[in-house]
């Protein structure tokens, strides 16, 4: 047990240590930084932006009034369309907007920029539209409360029957959080499963592996070096959310919306439970597999090769996830969602999204565990053949020869 | 004691180790001798629990070894196994820490062997900017460093150059006078007759030759008479006691069969001239190797 200690925190302190992971959690925490940050950064780079954001207007009364009233940076041009469009060109005013009255009393409207990709004309075209509305409403008579109650939208409220079924609002709050989570369990699983696979195979190559293998036994080294990359992670994301809290809140007040946006101020905690709980097992799973594979092949460059299936399966996980978010219930959903390889993602979603039975989520939870026991008892034997393997040979053939080797006979 | 009792390996239908049986005393050095794939390292992997023996049984003080006793053996690899890019000193500490030695100790004795090797400087240096020869100083350390009781080192020699084969040898010579039990692999016959009490040679997996030196050589009873002499030796040739005659720069190599054989070499030269040296030398092992695989050793 001591030995255990003794390689996890040389797997830790090691990588903790490395460039590579200053490099990428200094990169992540900057990235976070600014998106949450992204409304204060945008308003700085657009500052000056603001100030010739002013559209001339060249229209007659009564519409002419309201919209300078009612259009922000809208202002009325004094002269003819041609000098407009010059004053636009020179950029002097951002846009120029033309409205003449229809034979039928409507507006039209004329709307210049210097190019097309400027989106400003959405709300100009907004108010106009309102302007059209009202004048269209007074040829015809109507009055102010008929005009409402025509555009006001209809009632209209979806109720689940189920029991335990989620609410609109909970449903939308769910689906953020199982995104987020999936997406965070996704590059999570990526990440340190390369790093363990590339950590022993490096061992391997340097020949270190040998003396190790000797020293402890290899099923805990397996399994020490597991779990130093994973406290590894956990540095990781505990920077990462606490700069990302911080980065919210440093966010101006108004901006402070955003993590009620997100439904991340009142989250549901029995979803973030679980999805610690996949999280913990989906890494143990291909963090055992990565070990796996990383001790079948005896030089780095080749161990980016082995892990390639296990990164295709982590890839269909991921999408099948994604199709759960929308369709929870498909058969397909239900099936994969037993199958240990997709379990951490797919049943994670199911049960993020709608309400899954005690005894579903006790057996995908007991078929994944039971799993993982698996794959560490077959992976510590392949670890311990693989890793006096120094051939070149196909996986399956290295699989064969390292159960052989490790074999007791 | 370590006791190796028809202890056989086989990789599916390879056969890489044949009933070996030995017995490798206590605060010995014992040399293991073979060439390339004669089983060395793959006997020292079972006694190590390495790889498991496909029959026979192979205990250490009337135990196995296993990883409860990884603290009392120390193992020098045939290839240089080491971090790469991990400074010198961290990790000898490592390797050291996993043989259940604190850092608290084991720091002044890396300093102690990095001094008596002269290379105190490479405490901080990476093992990759280390020469290889330098590298395999810093690999010796970690076998040893932990004082253990037994010292397992396959190939120790193999890519130093001459100085820093003495160093190590010394070294090795003192470990066992502190009464460490050493088993040596190599190739070279003679670090293996210059240093150890017994020995094995191994040949296709199966033992050769094995016991104590001194033993192995009068029982096989031929013997050298080295003549340096100021004439022609080569009627010697026709000497039924001769059963080889090699010429030489400063007279003649003759092999006879027996002690007394050479009475009748020293007889027939009486008279014919000066003779400045006659020897009665042990045969090397080589030839021992050779005479006895009917094969050249090399």
């Amino acid at each position: 047990m001591n030995k255990f200690f003794v390689i996890l925190s040389h797997t830790y302190k090691n990588r903790v240590k490395s460039k590579a992971f200053i490099i990428t959690t200094v990169l992540t925490l900057a990235a976070i930084l600014i998106m949450t940050n992204i409304q204060t950064v945008m308003d700085t780079f657009s500052g000056d932006g603001e100030e010739d954001s002013s559209i001339a207007i060249i229209a007659e009364e009564p519409v002419a009034s309201t919209l300078t009233s009612s259009l922000a940076g809208g202002e009325l041009f004094e002269g003819g369309e041609e000098e407009g469009k010059e004053a636009v060109l020179s950029g002097e005013y951002e846009a120029l907007l033309v409205v003449d009255l229809q034979e039928s009393g409507l507006p039209e409207g004329h709307y210049y920029t210097e190019q097309l990709t400027s989106s400003s004309d959405a709300e100009a075209r907004q108010v106009l539209q309102q302007i059209k509305t009202n004048i269209a409403a007074e040829n015809q008579n109507l009055s102010g409360e008929t005009l409402t109650a025509i555009s006001s939208p209809v009632a209209f409220e979806r109720t689940a029957l189920e029991e335990g079924a989620k609410s609109e609002e909970e449903l939308n709050q769910a689906r953020v959080i199982v995104y987020i989570m999936l997406f965070v369990m996704y590059f999570a699983v990526i990440m340190y499963g390369n790093i363990i696979a590339t950590e022993v195979t490096t061992e391997k190559s340097s020949r270190v592996m040998e003396i190790l293998v000797s020293s402890v036994s290899p099923v805990t080294q397996m399994f020490a070096k597991i779990t130093g990359i994973a406290l590894l992670g956990l540095t990781q994301f505990a920077l990462f959310i606490l700069v990302g809290y911080l980065g919210i809140t440093l966010a101006d007040s108004t901006e402070g919306s955003l993590i009620q946006m997100v439904g991340l101020s009142n989250p549901d905690w029995g979803v973030v439970g679980y999805a610690v709980l996949f999280f913990i097992l989906g890494y143990f799973l291909y963090a055992t597999l990565a070990a796996m594979l990383g001790s079948l092949v005896s030089r780095v460059e080749d161990a980016q090769q082995t892990v390639t299936p296990m990164m295709m399966m982590i890839i269909v996980a991921f999408f099948l996830a994604i199709s759960a978010l929308g369709a929870p219930e498909a058969t397909y959903i239900v099936i994969t969602s037993y199958i240990p390889f997709f379990t951490p993602f797919v049943m994670f979603t199911r049960m993020g999204m709608v309400d899954v039975a005690l005894w579903e989520t006790l057996l995908s939870l007991g078929i994944l565990v039971g799993t993982i026991l698996l794959l560490g008892f077959i992976g510590a034997r392949i670890y311990r053949g693989g890793v006096l393997m120094y051939g070149k040979a196909s996986l399956w053939k290295n699989v064969k020869e390292a159960l052989q080797l490790s074999k007791k006979e | 004691m370590l006791k190796l009792e028809n202890v056989t390996k086989k990789f599916g239908d390879f056969t890489a180790v044949d009933d070996l049986s030995l017995e490798i005393p206590e605060k010995q050095m014992f040399g293991f001798l073979g060439a390339n794939g004669a089983g060395k390292t793959t006997t020292f992997r079972m006694v190590l629990g390495l790889l498991d023996q496909t029959g026979g049984e192979i205990s250490w003080n009337n135990g196995k070894i296993g990883y409860g006793e990884s603290h009392l053996v120390g193992y020098l690899p045939e290839e240089r196994g080491l971090y790469p890019k991990l400074k010198v000193e961290d990790q000898l500490v490592y390797l050291a820490k996993l043989r259940g030695m604190k850092k608290s100790e084991s720091v002044p004795e890396i300093e102690k062997w990095l001094n008596r090797f002269k290379v105190p400087e490479y405490r901080s240096k990476k093992i990759e900017e280390l020469s290889k020869g330098n590298q395999q100083k810093i690999q010796f350390i970690s076998a040893v460093l932990h004082k253990p009781k037994l010292l397992i080192l396959d190939e120790p020699f193999s890519g130093l150059d001459p100085v820093n084969v003495e160093m190590l040898k010394e070294a090795v010579v003192e470990l066992k006078e502190a009464g460490t039990s050493i088993v040596f692999s190599s190739h070279r016959m003679e670090h293996v007759e210059e240093l150890c009490e017994s020995l094995c040679i191994m040949h296709k997996g199966r033992p050769v030759l094995h016991g104590n030196l001194r033993d192995i050589k009068r029982s096989f009873g031929k013997k050298n008479v080295r003549i340096d002499a100021d004439f022609d030796l080569g009627f010697l040739e026709e000497k039924e006691e001769v059963i080889h005659y090699k010429h030489t720069a400063e007279g003649a190599m003759c092999q006879v069969r027996e002690e007394k054989d050479a009475q009748v070499l020293f007889e027939a030269l009486q008279g014919r001239g000066f003779v400045r040296r006659f020897v009665l030398e042990e045969p090397s092992l080589e030839e021992i190797f050779i005479e006895k695989v009917g094969e050249s050793y090399e």
